[in-house]
Order: structure tokens, then C-alpha cells, then sequence
């Protein structure tokens, strides 16, 4: 005990000097970053002022817009919704793939990872952008933007969980005498199947959030109303677009944060 | 034993077979729905996909002149540099709304408008914040530094006014107990006990900024984004995919520091 | 019958698992494979059905060379290997009839095996075999739900519906208590007697392998180095499985002999019989 408490402390110190540095670091960064940028105001201190104009311009919400809503709330809810079904079949390969105990070859390992690693870096917004060129504007581009993104969430979670079953099981099936498919059905899917479901629910929530903003690209969905009333400065109808947005994202997180409960 | 050919059926989560093939119709049909609504026919998909080829080919190899390289760079560091800013504004207005936003520091009425706040900072995409500051504020990384400061409020609040439900009342009272000013006590019996996690979430928090920073320009919020946007409305394609490159670059260093610094000092 | 000839297995660490090991197990013969742990137990039984690539060697399973099959060929030959594994290995969060039926997926197709349509036949033979092992009435239970006794009689079931040419048991009762351990022991030798399946078992308690075996072979440092039947395993049989004691000269004391200076030295709980003798 009584060698241990100097190497101790001294470790403790050197720790905190590092913190210390990285705080100093991070501080110098920020100012620097701050000066670095033409922020363009030459007054920030009239910012709240035009924030709390903008918010005046909203009030009251132009509530008969809503019929106008509904249907661009509908295609995004459709959007989400295939986007995500797409992804989930797309991302089990992907995470098979990207799992080291699943996975063939070093080959096919990354690619996985590779597969993985560009669809999460790349926005939803900038996926749209691409599937606009590919398939003309619409929904459809919306969809497929979703698809893409998602593949690398999924896959790359679904890929660690892969990774954290119980390989005995796997063996046990693969010892009877079973295909490589029907391993995957009764050794591998069994133990992955709640965090499956747990996280194309969760996704799904991420997605519909997501998809109403698509629209601004013209990749479809309430995103489009919106951006047209921006335009138009119809501040009460945007108003009301976000009421409603809020009421729809509200409602999904409570709905996934439900489901996520039930499986077990 | 002899009972003959006895069946077996898996047994299901619904009560019910019949139950049951209605979800599946009921599954099947949405999605159906869900494929004309958005337009998801067949051969739109075959034709789209049969001219990704050759999209693809106009896309390659990643090109940019010198001048569009420079531009890459200075709109990067615009967009990091916002992040590095929102990212210590964000947390630093999260603070006093998060001890607001928790149910155990915050009379009713106080806690429900920050839980509000809150809520609303985490629907709104950044990129409809980011729309609607420009509005306000005009174009630039002002409007930009505003959106992500506003969505880092509502991810960090929402996870420290949490941490501070759940912190250990007993020692905040022997704080209190022993005399401490409201502000002692806070500083000495709450805050001890969430600043682990608060430095952990910085950085995760400045990972994800980073990734929004690199965006928000194609609504004119600063940054990379428009330089994005616009060659893509020039059909400059090799100079997207030089853009993206750098953007994938950026995100997946910030994603590395933020493991790292995760790992080592939390 | 199978007859493994000068099996050899090297990991790829370096670890010499198996060092040439010959022998056969036919018949309805029960063998009981006894040696301590590490001696390469589990590498042997793993080498026959391949979940484990043998690095030399023959397996015949009756006229079918195992080592050198392509992979439909040896899934065609591990429908005829039921194994049986010490911490059981059933699918956790599928059902009691599900993990049994898990033993005819090589007989269906993958679109069957997901739809859980099998064969009628398979169905009433799992219903039997579930009875005969004491889990009438339990298929629907799913198996993390079951006591470790019930999990290996699972086990059990699922290696018997395959109707195996043998049957292959690594440590069946080593996570399971005393009690348990006999009884689930003597279910798995009488099913085995009553289908006429040969069982080659590793066990680490040696008086288990004594009760069931008709057949007992030692392994130590992945040479064979006991074969005989139970009651010939003296104690110097067990010396040598147990401490790696070379065949002495003058053992007439009845003490044990030197050991060979591997360092292997079985502290007392895991000497088996001991003071038996
Ligand atoms: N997957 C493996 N990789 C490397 N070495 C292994 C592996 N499995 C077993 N071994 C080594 O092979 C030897 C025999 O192990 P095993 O067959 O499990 O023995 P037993 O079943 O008799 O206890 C041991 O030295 C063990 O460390
Ligand atoms: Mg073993």
C-alpha cells in the first residue's frame, strides 16, 4: 500500500495535467474558431430581437392549412416507413458482413465496414440529393436517400450485436447437419432478433424525423410544404407545418419507446 | 404414446391464427400502400437503377481544381470552427436549463416549459432549424452557429436534467446540512456527481455537431453544404464526390478523436 | 463404427491438441473418453464432426472418410453425428420442440425450416423422443426458461433426432449437480442401448465413466494412453491419464509414480477416486 500511493498520485496528477491541456486546447480552438469565421453581423446583440420578430410573424398558426398537410404528412410517413423496410432487409447482409464471427473472408469483412462506414457519413439530405439526379424528384428518391442511410446505422449495430452471440449455439445447429441459411435461422437470428426489432423500431422513429426535411432537395414528403411557405414567407402557415411536425415526431418517439419495451 | 400423428404449430405472440394474418394483411397492405404512394413502381426503380451505372461513371474519379480545392478547405474549416463554437455554447446554455428541466431541483411550472423547450429543440431536424435561423438572422455561420446551439441544448439538457434525477440526494442534503449556501450546494454535492458523464457527452455531443456543421450549409447556414449544393446544381459530379470525400474524411476523424477522448478521460 | 486413425490437431496458437490418436468406438459400445482437462477431449470429438479442422489423420464413420468431405458432403455425413455439448448449447430463445426439430434441419429446406413446416413424421418422432426424455407436454416452453437437467435432456433429444450413426457427448454433466449428472447420465446411455446408437462421451468424472462406459480410453497431453475396459482402470491407469506417469518398472508399493516433470499435478479435488483405492 504504502509504494503503491506515489505511483498513484502521480499518475493522478499527470492525468489531470492532460485534462488540463485538453481544456486549453479546446478553449484556444473555440476563440480561434470564433475569430476565424465572418460571422457577418456586425451586431449580434440584435439577434434576439429578430428571433422574437420572426416567432410574432407565426402567431396564430394558420390552422386551415392543415387540410393542405395531410396528404404531404402521409407520403412522409410512407417514406419513413419503406425506408426503413428497405434498410432492414439490406442491413442484415451488411451486418453479417461487417461481424467478425459471421463474416467469410478478410475480404468481405470490409467491405462490411466499408459499406457501413459511407452510408452513415453521408447525410440523409445528401443522400436525397444523389437519388434526385437518379430517379427525378419525388418521394421515391426520399425513400431510397432513407434506405441508404440507414443501412450503415443498422448494419453496424446489428453487426456488433452479431458479434456478442453465443457461438455454441451456432455450432450446435451447424452439428446437425445444417445449411449455412438455416444456421443463420436457428443459430444466429434467435439471439439477434430482439435487438433487430429494437433497432429498425428505433430507426424508424430516427427516419420519420428525418424525412421531413427531404422535401427542401425535392426528395418529397411535408418537407416540400414547408420550405414552400418558408419561401413564401407564410410565417403562420410554417407555423403550423411545425405544429404539426412536432405532434408527428411527439407521437413516434412515444409509439417506438413503447414497442422497444415490449420485445424482449 | 399412441396417439398417432399428433401436429405441431409454433405458437405465436397473438392470441390468435386469425389475429395474427391480420397483422401480417394488414403489414403487407400498408407497405403496398406505402410503395404507390411514394411512387415505388418497378420500372421507375429498374430504370433509375439501369442509369445509376453511368451516373456513377460521371461521379468518378473525384476531381477539384485548385481554386475548388481552396474553396473545400475554407468552407471545412468554416464548418468546423461552427461546430467547436455551438458545441461550447450549446453546453453552456444547457446547464441552466437543464437543472430547470430536472423534476427534483425544478418547481412545476419551470420544469414543464424547459421539458417543452426541450422537446422541441430534439423534433426539429437541424435542417429546418437551420432554415428558419437563416430567416431570422440572414445567411452565414451566425445562422449556423444559432441551429446547432439550439439542437445541442435539447440533446444535452435533456440527458443532464436525467443524470441529475437520478443523482444521490443524501449527499447533496449533507452539503445543504452543513450549512452551504444554494450555490455551494450545487457546486459541491450536485456537481461532483455529474461531471464524468458531462465530459463524456461533450465530446460525443461535438462528434455529432460536427457531422450537422458539415450539412446545414445547403440551407445557407454556413459551412461546407452550400459549396455541396451548388455543385450539384452545376452538375459539377466529380467535384461533389471530392466534397464528400472531404466531408466523410472530417466526420470519421471526429468520430475517432471522440472515441479516443471517450475512452481516456472519461 | 468409427475409426479414427493418427489424429493430429495444431491451433493455430501453437497448442499441440492431438498428437496422433487412434481408436475406434463400434458397435452399440458405450466409450467413456476420461483425461484431464486440456488433454484434448473436446479437440477430438470436435475433429470428428468438424466443427474443428483436424490437421492430419483419418475418421471412417463406417465406410465415409470424414476429413477430406467438401462442405455439402459433410453436412450430408453430420446428419449421422448427434453431439452433445456441456453447457448444452441450445438455442436460447427458441422453443423446446424447436431446438429439437433444430436435429432434421439437414433433411429440410431453408424455406421449411423457416415456415417450422417439418414433416409430419419428424413431428410425432419429436413428440416420442421428448416424452422418452421427460418433457411431455414442455415443447411449447421456450428453453431459457428450463433448469439445467431439462436443458440437457433437450440436448438429449435434439442429438437422438437425427437417428444418428453415433453419438458424440463432450462433458454432458459437467455444469450440471451430482444428482442430475447420474440420472441424465443413465437416460442417455439407455436411450442409446435401446436405438443401438454407439456413444463415444468425454467425462471428467472418472467414476461416472466407470458406472455407464463398456468402454474406457485416457487421454493425456493429446496422446492416448489408456484403453481397456472399466475394470482394468487401476490406479496406475490413472496415474498415467491423470499425471502423465510413464509406465514404471517397480510400482509394487501402489504409490504413485514419479511424474513425468510436465508440471501436470491434479490438485486433490480434481483427483478422481481419490481414496478409493
Ligand atoms: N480454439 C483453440 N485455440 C487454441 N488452442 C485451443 C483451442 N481449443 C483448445 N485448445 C488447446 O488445446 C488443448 C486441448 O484442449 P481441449 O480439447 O479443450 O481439452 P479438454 O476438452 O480435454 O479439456 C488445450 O491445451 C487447449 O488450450
Ligand atoms: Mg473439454
Amino acid at each position: 500500500m504504502a509504494t503503491e500511493q506515489p505511483t498513484w498520485e502521480r499518475f493522478d496528477r499527470r492525468r489531470r495535467l492532460s485534462r488540463f491541456v485538453l481544456l486549453l486546447v479546446a478553449a484556444v480552438t473555440v476563440v480561434a474558431s470564433w475569430r476565424f469565421m465572418d460571422t457577418g453581423v456586425a451586431r449580434p446583440e440584435t439577434i434576439p430581437r429578430e428571433i422574437a420578430d420572426l416567432l410574432t410573424r407565426m402567431y396564430p398558426p394558420d390552422v386551415a392549412y392543415t387540410t393542405q398537410i395531410v396528404q404531404p404528412l402521409i407520403e412522409t410517413v410512407q417514406i419513413a416507413a419503406l425506408g426503413t423496410l428497405g434498410a432492414i432487409l439490406l442491413a442484415v447482409p451488411v451486418a453479417l458482413l461487417a461481424a467478425e464471427n459471421t463474416t467469410p473472408n478478410a475480404a468481405t469483412f470490409w467491405l462490411g465496414k466499408l459499406i457501413v462506414t459511407v452510408s452513415r457519413s453521408v447525410n440523409t439530405i445528401i443522400w436525397a440529393l444523389f437519388f434526385v439526379v437518379l430517379f427525378g424528384s419525388g418521394p421515391l428518391a426520399g425513400a431510397v436517400a432513407i434506405v441508404f442511410r440507414s443501412i450503415g446505422f443498422l448494419g453496424k449495430l446489428l453487426g456488433e450485436e452479431i458479434e456478442e452471440i453465443d457461438f455454441g449455439q451456432v455450432e450446435a445447429v451447424r452439428a446437425s447437419g445444417a445449411s449455412s441459411a438455416q444456421i443463420l435461422l436457428y443459430g444466429v437470428l434467435p439471439q439477434v432478433k430482439p435487438a433487430l426489432v429494437g433497432l429498425s423500431i428505433y430507426r424508424w422513429d430516427i427516419n420519420i424525423r428525418d424525412s421531413t426535411v427531404l422535401g427542401f432537395v425535392g426528395a418529397g414528403g411535408i418537407g416540400v410544404e414547408l420550405f414552400r411557405a418558408v419561401n413564401a414567407f407564410a410565417w403562420q402557415s410554417v407555423a403550423m407545418v411545425l405544429i404539426v411536425i412536432l405532434g408527428v415526431v411527439v407521437v413516434t418517439e412515444s409509439l417506438s419507446a413503447y414497442t422497444r419495451g415490449l420485445v424482449r | 404414446m399412441a396417439a398417432g400423428n399428433r401436429t405441431w404449430e409454433r405458437p405465436t405472440v397473438f392470441r390468435r391464427r386469425e389475429v395474427k394474418w391480420a397483422v401480417y394483411v394488414g403489414i403487407v397492405g400498408f407497405v403496398l400502400w406505402s410503395g404507390v404512394g411514394v411512387g415505388a413502381d418497378p420500372a421507375r426503380i429498374a430504370q433509375g437503377l439501369g442509369s445509376a451505372g453511368s451516373l456513377v461513371g460521371d461521379f468518378l474519379p473525384p476531381s477539384a481544381t485548385p481554386r475548388q480545392a481552396q474553396r473545400i478547405a475554407d468552407k471545412m474549416l468554416e464548418s468546423v470552427a461552427m461546430a467547436m463554437v455551438s458545441t461550447l455554447t450549446g453546453i453552456v446554455l444547457s446547464v441552466p436549463i437543464a437543472f430547470m428541466a430536472a423534476e427534483n431541483l425544478s418547481p412545476k411550472p419551470l420544469y414543464a416549459i424547459n421539458r417543452g423547450f426541450i422537446s422541441i429543440s430534439r423534433a426539429f431536424n437541424a435542417i429546418i432549424v437551420g432554415i428558419i435561423a437563416v430567416k431570422a438572422i440572414g445567411f452565414g455561420p451566425l445562422a449556423g452557429i444559432l441551429t446547432i446551439t439550439f439542437k445541442t441544448v435539447g440533446f444535452f439538457s435533456k440527458l443532464l436534467a436525467e443524470d441529475l434525477e437520478d443523482i444521490d440526494m443524501g449527499s447533496v442534503n449533507a452539503v445543504r446540512a452543513s450549512g452551504a449556501s444554494p450555490i455551494q450546494t450545487v457546486l459541491y454535492g450536485v456537481v461532483p456527481q455529474i461531471i464524468p458523464r458531462f465530459a463524456g457527452l461533450s465530446v460525443y455531443r461535438w462528434d455529432i455537431n460536427i457531422r450537422t456543421s458539415t450539412i446545414i450549409g445547403i440551407v445557407g447556414a454556413g459551412g461546407i453544404g452550400s459549396v455541396l449544393l451548388t455543385a450539384f446544381n452545376r452538375y459539377d459530379y466529380q467535384y461533389v464526390t471530392a466534397i464528400l470525400l472531404a466531408i466523410i474524411a472530417v466526420v470519421l476523424v471526429a468520430e475517432g478523436v471522440s472515441a479516443v477522448v471517450r475512452r481516456r478521460y472519461t | 463404427m468409427l475409426q479414427v486413425t493418427d489424429l493430429r490437431k495444431t491451433y493455430p496458437t501453437g497448442d499441440e491438441a492431438l498428437k496422433g490418436v487412434t481408436t475406434s468406438v463400434e458397435g452399440s459400445e458405450t466409450v467413456a473418453m476420461i483425461g484431464p482437462s486440456g488433454a484434448g477431449k473436446s479437440t477430438f470429438i470436435r475433429c470428428v464432426n468438424r466443427l474443428t479442422e483436424p490437421s492430419g489423420g483419418e475418421i471412417y464413420l463406417d465406410d465415409t472418410e470424414l476429413t477430406g468431405l467438401n462442405d455439402d458432403a459433410l453436412r450430408a455425413a453430420r446428419r449421422d453425428i448427434g453431439m452433445i455439448f456441456q453447457e448444452y448449447n441450445l438455442v436460447e430463445r427458441l422453443t423446446v420442440m424447436e431446438n429439437v426439430l433444430t436435429g432434421r434441419l439437414g433433411y429440410v429446406s431453408a424455406w421449411q425450416a423457416f415456415r417450422r413446416s417439418f414433416p409430419p413424421e419428424d413431428i410425432e418422432r419429436a413428440y416420442e423422443i421428448l416424452d422418452r426424455v421427460g418433457l411431455g407436454e414442455m415443447e411449447n416452453k421456450r428453453v431459457d426458461e428450463l433448469s439445467g437437467g431439462q436443458r440437457q435432456r433437450v440436448g438429449i433429444a435434439r442429438a437422438v433426432i437425427q437417428q444418428p450413426k453415433i453419438l458424440l457427448v463432450d462433458e454432458p454433466t459437467s455444469s450440471l449437480d451430482p444428482e442430475t449428472s447420474n440420472t441424465v447420465m443413465r437416460l442417455l446411455t439407455d436411450i442409446a442401448a435401446e436405438r443401438e446408437v454407439p456413444v463415444l462421451i468425454n467425462i471428467h468424472e472418472v467414476d461416472l465413466a466407470i458406472e455407464h462406459a463398456d468402454r474406457i480410453v485416457g487421454l493425456h497431453d493429446g496422446e492416448l494412453v489408456f484403453e481397456g475396459s472399466p475394470s482394468e482402470l487401476d490406479q496406475l491407469g490413472l496415474d498415467q491419464v491423470y499425471r502423465g506417469a510413464e509406465v514404471p518398472e517397480n510400482a509394487d508399493d501402489g504409490q504413485a509414480p514419479e511424474t513425468t516433470g510436465d508440471g501436470d499435478v491434479l490438485p486433490d479435488t480434481d483427483r478422481p477416486l481419490a481414496g478409493e483405492t
